[in-house]
C-alpha cells in the first residue's frame, strides 16, 4: 500500500483531480476545483475549421496567427525569420515595423494591457531575439499575456555557433511562462495554439516560440483547429467553496478589514465584481501600483496606493488592519517593506490564480486558488450570508481613524526651491485635462510614482507601467502598442528624460504608421529617482545622475529638435503658466505624435516614502517627517 | 533543514531537465540528488529529486515545480512509505594481499565485484545512502580510487502506481 502523500493539496487538485489529499494539509492550503464548466475550446480565436492544406511552415505561422484571431503584430525582420515575413506581407494582419526589438516587445505588452488580448512580437534569431529579453522579463514580472516569435538558425546548424545563433529558449527559460523550439513544420499549428493558450490563461505571461529556419521553409499539412496537448497544465479558475465560506466568516468578524487589490483584478477584468464586494463589506480598498484604476479613485472607500510611495492612509490601513482581503496581489517587497513587520496584526485571506504566490512571502490564513473573476462574486455571496447570520460588522471606528489620516496626510507637493516648475503639477494637469478615459503609460522612476499618485484613475486598463521589472524605456513603445490596441483613446506616455532616451526611436514608428501618441517628458535633467536616493542616503553626492537636458545645461539632446526630426509635433514648456495651454495644444493634435519637453525642477522628490529596509510604520510624509501616530487614536 | 524525496512525472520533452534544474538554481533551492529516466508510459519520464528544505520551503519548491508546464505530477515519498535506493560504483585498491578482505567486505554489504585488475577491484552496490556510506567507510582503509554514485531512486510501497493515477486524471 503506497503511502506517497501528494504535498501541497492545492496543486495536486489542480494537476490531478483524482489524487487523494493529505487531510492534515487541506485546511491550510486551498484545495481548489478545476473548472469543469470551461469546456470551451482551448484554441483561441473563432475555431474555424480548416481542412488539410499543404503549405510552408512560414505560411502556417501566419495562418495560425490569423486563425488565433490576431489583428496586430509588432516586429522587425532578419535572416532567420525572413521566410515568415514573406507570407506576412499578404496577410490582413497589421504588422507594425519597429526600430528596435525591445520596442516590439513593450508595444505588444501595451497592446495586451489595454485590450486584454495576447500581444504578439516577432524578431529574428540571435541579437533580434536577445533584444526582446527585457520586454519578455517585464511581461513575466507583470503577468502580461505575450507571445514572442523568434526565428532560429536551421536545425542542422543549431549548436554550431552559427551566424546570429543564440539559445534564446535557454536564455529566456527563467523569464517565460513556457517556451517552445520548433524544428518540424508540422508542429507549428499546435505549438502556436498552445502558446496562445498558455499566455492568456491561468496567470498570464510571456511564451516564446523559437522557430528554426528549416521549419519555416519546409512544407507541412495545415489543418485547424489543432489539438492542444498540455497534460501538465490545468489552471484552477474556481475557488474552493469551503475556503470562500471561511473567508466570509473572517470578513464578518473583522473590525479593521482592508481589501488589498493587485494587478490580478485588472488582468481578470473583475473591477465590477470588486466594487460589489467592496460596497457590500464597506471595507477600505487599497490599489497597488499594478492595480491603479481597478477601483475608482473617486470612490469614498478608496484609501490610496500602498507601498514605498503609497499614501499614509493606504500604508497605515494595511499596517493597522486585522484582516487583509488580498485579491490578485503578491505581497511584493515594494508593498510590504520589511516583511516581518508588515501588517503584524492582520489575518490574511489570499486569493490568487497562481498557487505559488500563496504563502510565498506572507503565510495565508485562508488561501483561495482561482481567478478573482470567479472568486469575488462567490465571496460576495458568502459574505452576504455571513452578514445575515452574524450581522454587519461595525467599521465606524476604523473609518474614523482612516478618514483622519486621509484628511491629515493627503497627497501633495511643495513648490521646488529653485523656482522651476513642480513635476507633480505637470502630471496632475495632464490627468485633469485629459480625463479618466485617457490611457497613461509611465516609464520608471519619479515620474512613474507621480503619475501613479497624481492622475486620478477611474477605470481599469487606463494605467500602464513597468511594475515588477522597473524597466526604464517602457513608456514610449508601450504607449505605441496601447494606441494600436485602443486607437480611439488619448494615450499619454508620461516619461522621464532618462527613460525617454532609451527607446525614443519608436517615435519614428509612431509617426510613419500614424500612431499619434502623446509624450510628456518630465525633464528634470537627471536620473531623478536615483538622484533622490543620493540626496537622501548618499549625502547629496550625485554620482552619474546628471543628464544635462534641463535648465542651465547643454541640453543634449534637444528634445524638441529630436521630436521634430522624428516627424512629431514638439513643444517645450518651462513655466507653470504655460502648462495648461501646452497640454491643450497637444490634445488637439491627432494626426501625428506629440512630444512635450516639460522642463522641471530636479529637486522635487517623491513623497510619502518608506525608506528601503525599514518597516512601513516608518513612512515619511516629507524628509525626516513621520506622522504623529500618538495623535490618531 | 530536513531531507525530502520528490517523485516528479514530466513530459519527455527536450529541455525538461534544464527547466527543473534551473528552477532549483534560480529559486535558491538545494538539490541533494537528482535522477531521471523513462517510465512504463512512453513519453513520460520520472525524476527523483532529493531536496534539503524546511516545510514551508518544500511547499514552495513543489508549487514552483508544478508551474513548469512539462511537469505533470509531484508526490513526496517518505522513507517509511517508499523504497529508496542509491547505486554506487567504487574502485578500491586491492592487491593479492588485500583482495580477499576487500571482497569479503563487499559480500557483507551484498555488493558485488564487477571488475578485477592486479591492484584494484570495482565494487557495485545498491542501497540506502546510509548503507552505502557504511560500505564506503569499511572500504576506505584499503584506499578508494574512484567513486561514481547515482541519484536516489524511489518508489512508493504497495500496488498503487503514481503514473497510472496521474495519467488517468490528466
Amino acid at each position: 500500500m503506497s503511502k506517497g502523500s501528494p504535498i501541497s493539496p492545492s496543486l495536486m487538485a489542480a494537476k490531478s483531480a483524482g489524487a487523494p489529499k493529505a487531510p492534515e494539509k487541506v485546511d491550510r492550503t486551498a484545495d481548489a476545483v478545476v473548472d469543469n464548466a470551461a469546456t470551451l475550446s482551448p484554441v483561441l480565436g473563432p475555431n474555424n475549421v480548416v481542412p488539410p492544406t499543404v503549405m510552408t511552415g512560414s505560411e502556417a505561422i501566419v495562418r495560425s496567427l490569423e486563425e488565433l484571431g490576431v489583428d496586430d503584430i509588432f516586429g522587425l525582420p532578419g535572416g532567420a525569420i525572413l521566410p515568415t515575413y514573406d507570407p506576412l506581407m499578404a496577410s490582413k494582419m497589421n504588422h507594425v515595423l519597429v526600430r528596435h526589438e525591445q520596442g516590439a516587445g513593450h508595444a505588444a505588452q501595451g497592446y495586451a494591457m489595454v485590450t486584454g488580448r495576447v500581444g504578439v512580437c516577432i524578431a529574428t534569431s540571435g541579437p533580434g531575439a536577445t533584444n526582446l529579453v527585457t520586454a519578455i522579463m517585464d511581461a513575466h514580472m507583470d503577468s502580461v499575456p505575450l507571445v514572442a516569435i523568434t526565428g532560429q538558425v536551421s536545425a542542422s546548424v543549431i549548436g554550431t555557433d552559427a551566424f546570429q545563433e543564440a539559445d534564446i529558449v535557454g536564455i529566456t527559460m527563467p523569464i517565460t511562462k513556457h517556451s517552445f523550439l520548433v524544428t518540424d513544420p508540422n508542429d507549428i499549428p499546435h505549438v502556436m495554439a498552445e502558446a496562445f493558450y498558455l499566455a492568456s490563461t491561468g496567470r498570464p505571461g510571456p511564451v516564446l516560440v523559437d522557430i528554426a529556419k528549416n521549419a519555416q521553409q519546409g512544407t507541412m499539412t495545415f489543418s485547424w483547429p489543432p489539438k492542444i496537448d498540455l497534460p501538465g497544465y490545468r489552471p484552477v479558475v474556481r475557488g474552493h467553496n469551503k475556503q470562500v465560506r471561511e473567508a466570509a466568516r473572517l470578513i464578518a468578524a473583522a473590525h479593521k478589514p482592508v481589501l488589498y487589490v493587485g494587478g490580478g483584478v485588472v488582468k481578470a477584468h473583475a473591477s465590477a465584481e470588486l466594487r460589489e464586494l467592496a460596497e457590500l463589506t464597506g471595507a477600505p480598498v487599497v490599489t497597488t501600483l499594478m492595480a491603479r484604476g481597478a477601483f475608482p479613485d473617486s470612490h469614498p472607500q478608496h484609501v490610496g496606493m500602498p507601498g514605498m510611495h503609497g499614501t499614509v492612509s493606504a500604508v497605515t490601513a494595511l499596517q493597522q488592519s486585522d484582516l487583509l482581503i488580498t485579491l490578485g496581489a503578491r505581497f511584493d517587497d515594494r508593498v510590504t517593506g520589511v516583511l516581518s513587520t508588515f501588517a503584524p496584526h492582520a489575518k490574511i485571506i489570499h486569493a490568487d490564480i497562481d498557487p505559488a504566490e500563496i504563502s510565498k512571502n506572507r503565510t495565508a490564513d485562508v488561501p483561495i486558488v482561482g481567478s478573482v473573476k470567479e472568486i469575488i462574486p462567490e465571496l460576495s455571496e458568502a459574505v452576504r450570508n455571513a452578514f445575515e447570520q452574524s450581522g454587519t460588522p461595525d467599521l465606524d471606528g476604523w473609518w474614523a481613524f482612516l478618514n483622519n489620516l486621509r484628511d491629515t496626510y493627503p497627497l501633495g507637493w511643495t513648490e521646488p526651491d529653485d523656482g522651476l516648475s513642480a513635476p507633480q503639477r505637470v502630471i496632475e494637469r495632464i490627468g485633469a485635462l485629459t480625463g479618466p478615459e485617457g490611457i497613461y503609460v509611465a516609464g520608471v522612476g519619479q515620474h512613474q510614482m507621480w503619475a501613479a499618485q497624481f492622475i486620478k484613475y477611474e477605470r481599469p486598463h487606463a494605467w500602464l507601467n513597468s511594475g515588477g521589472a522597473g524597466t526604464m524605456g517602457y513608456a514610449v513603445p508601450a504607449a505605441m502598442g496601447a494606441k494600436v490596441g485602443e486607437p480611439d483613446r488619448v494615450v499619454w506616455a508620461i516619461d522621464g528624460d532618462g527613460c525617454f532616451q532609451m527607446t525614443n526611436q519608436e517615435l519614428a514608428t509612431c509617426a510613419i504608421n500614424k500612431i499619434p501618441i502623446k509624450v510628456a517628458i518630465i525633464n528634470n535633467s537627471s536620473l531623478g529617482m536615483v538622484r533622490q536616493w543620493q540626496t537622501l542616503f548618499y549625502e547629496g553626492r550625485y554620482s552619474n545622475t546628471d543628464l544635462n537636458t534641463g535648465h542651465d545645461t547643454v541640453r543634449i539632446p534637444d528634445f524638441v529638435k529630436l521630436a521634430d526630426a522624428y516627424g512629431c509635433a514638439a513643444f517645450r514648456c518651462e513655466r507653470d503658466e504655460d502648462i495648461d495651454a501646452t497640454i491643450q495644444k497637444a490634445l488637439e493634435i491627432n494626426d501625428r505624435p506629440v512630444v512635450i519637453d516639460f522642463v522641471v525642477s530636479p529637486n522635487s522628490m517623491v513623497w510619502p516614502m518608506v525608506p528601503s529596509g525599514v518597516s512601513n510604520d516608518q513612512i515619511q510624509v516629507a524628509r525626516n517627517m513621520t506622522p504623529e501616530w500618538e495623535e490618531e487614536d | 533543514m530536513s531531507r525530502h524525496t520528490l517523485s516528479v512525472l514530466v513530459e519527455d520533452k527536450p529541455g525538461v531537465l534544464t527547466r527543473v534544474a534551473s528552477l532549483f538554481a534560480r529559486r535558491a533551492f538545494n538539490i541533494n540528488s537528482l535522477a531521471v529516466g523513462p517510465t512504463e508510459v512512453s513519453g513520460i519520464s520520472r525524476m527523483t529529486v532529493v531536496v534539503d528544505a524546511d516545510g514551508d520551503l518544500i511547499e514552495q519548491v513543489t508549487k514552483q515545480l508544478n508551474k513548469l508546464i512539462n511537469v505533470i505530477k509531484i508526490v513526496e515519498l517518505t522513507s517509511e512509505s517508499s523504497v529508496q535506493r542509491d547505486h554506487i560504483l567504487v574502485k578500491v585498491r586491492a592487491d593479492a594481499a588485500t583482495r580477499l578482505q576487500v571482497t569479503q567486505a563487499a559480500d557483507l554489504f551484498r555488493a558485488s565485484v564487477v571488475d578485477v585488475s592486479t591492484d584494484s577491484v570495482v565494487i557495485e552496490a545498491t542501497g540506502t545512502p546510509e548503507k552505502l556510506a557504511a560500505l564506503l567507510s569499511v572500504l576506505e582503509p584499503f584506499g578508494i580510487r574512484e567513486i561514481v554514485q547515482s541519484g536516489t531512486l524511489a518508489v512508493g510501497r504497495g500496488s498503487r502506481s503514481m503514473s497510472d493515477r496521474a495519467l488517468r486524471s490528466a
